[in-house]
């Protein structure tokens, strides 16, 4: 396959064509914070947290494709702010209330507040009266903690093939739902696998029966999963 | 030495932040050396002194008594740091945000499961419609994550503060829940 040479963060280097940047940057081991991304699943740019600078132009690195000469900035204080503002608007958006939730220390979203250093979030919080689903005889969809982050879409469709999740609606009502916004219990493509569950980055998606921080989930076995499927 | 003048303040939030600070165990007894408590919810005063060096704050803004206090502390008080994630974040107290207080009030007293069956409306301050962080009402200088915040970081933040340091909270520290 044909190498493609670009500068990252001042550094010359040269990857196959059709490569993201987010995978040199991981390759070269040049840390982006992401939360939509996931290795084995498609990338759909939704959270907007691995921007990197291109050019001066800010970019979804997990959607941008590397192109010859180009030159990539990972880190900046620009990129730092809009990435911390970014962050803000997703815990202003609904209603994320760690010392309640069932992923409490199990959270991508919480993990990436400590990582980005968050301090406060700055922006007027909505505070949404937003649905719980729990109609599932195993899982539950609270949309308090939602993200949008668009997982539980890929892994049933791209991994499980049982296409249940998607998105309905646009901007801040945009809203995950089961089949045709019917109740997840009564959605009968349901294999009731639990990959949404365990990819699902925050506590919007989780087995019943959990209280507060125990909720743990391992969305690496879908990784694992698609890299045995691929190597078979 | 002159001590450093300190206040905690006791807004909605559970005590647990308060509990978090006593946590501090042998701390508080280096602490008693070069701070002085001048108002808290154990100390008998019951204005907000004048000239207090440091305040740090637990709990929610949630009714107009906190909304009036949380200003007059502001203008006493040289820093003032959002205590936990009440303080920081609405946290548990916010979660009435997404209903009217009509509502609230009606779903909680206005049946025949309470005693009275009638609102509450004498002696206790009237609700805000929101819920709200101290920082939305005033300007804080410092946040200090958790439900309750470790006693480790509320110890970091104040000797930091005692030694006219920034304090430095990175990484953990700011985790919330």
């Amino acid at each position: 396959m044909k190498e493609i040479l670009i500068r990252i963060d001042g550094k010359e280097v040269s990857a196959p064509a059709g490569s993201t940047i987010l995978e040199v940057a991981k390759q070269q081991g040049i840390p982006i914070p992401t939360l939509c991304h996931l290795d084995g699943l498609s990338d759909i740019g939704a959270c907007r947290m691995c921007i990197v600078d291109v050019g001066g132009k800010i970019v979804t690195s997990c959607t941008t494709k590397i192109a010859e000469g180009m030159e990539v900035i990972t880190n900046s204080d620009r990129l730092a702010e809009l990435r911390r503002l970014n962050l803000e608007l997703i815990f202003a958006e609904r209603n994320h209330v760690c010392s309640m939730c069932v992923s409490n220390n199990h959270c991508e979203l919480q993990d990436l507040a400590c990582d980005l250093g968050m301090q406060h979030v700055e922006v007027p919080y909505a505070y949404p009266r937003l649905s719980l689903d729990a109609s599932h005889p195993k899982f539950i969809i609270d949309q308090n903690r939602c993200i949008l982050c668009g997982r539980c879409v890929r892994v049933c469709a791209e991994v499980e093939g049982a296409h249940v999740w998607g998105i309905a609606g646009r901007g801040s009502e945009a809203r995950v739902i089961t089949e045709l916004g019917i109740d997840w219990g009564d959605a009968e493509m349901c294999t009731d696998c639990g990959k949404c569950v365990q990819v699902c980055p925050t506590g919007a998606i989780v087995e019943k029966g959990k209280a507060a921080a125990e909720m743990e989930k391992h969305p690496e076995l879908v990784t694992t999963l698609k890299e045995r499927r691929e190597n078979d | 030495m002159t001590k450093v003048r300190v206040a905690t303040v006791w807004f909605s939030g559970c005590a647990g932040c308060h509990m978090s600070f006593l946590d501090l165990d042998e701390l508080l007894i280096d602490l008693a050396e070069r701070i002085e408590i001048v108002k808290s919810p154990v100390v008998d005063t019951k204005e907000f002194p004048e000239n207090v060096d440091v305040t740090l704050i637990e709990g929610a803004i949630a009714n107009e008594e906190h909304y009036e206090l949380v200003r007059e502390i502001r203008e006493r008080s040289k820093i003032v740091i959002a205590m936990g994630d009440c303080a920081v974040t609405g946290n548990v107290p916010a979660m009435r945000n997404g209903i009217s207080v009509n509502e609230l009030l009606e779903g909680v007293y206005g049946n025949e499961r309470t005693t009275t069956g009638t609102i509450p409306n004498e002696v206790v301050p009237t609700l805000l419609a929101r819920v709200r962080p101290v920082h939305e009402v005033i300007h804080v200088d410092y946040f200090l994550h958790g439900c309750p915040p470790p006693a480790a970081v509320i110890g970091k933040a104040l000797l930091a503060l005692l030694d006219g340091k920034t304090p430095e909270l990175v990484g953990r520290d700011l985790k919330f829940g």
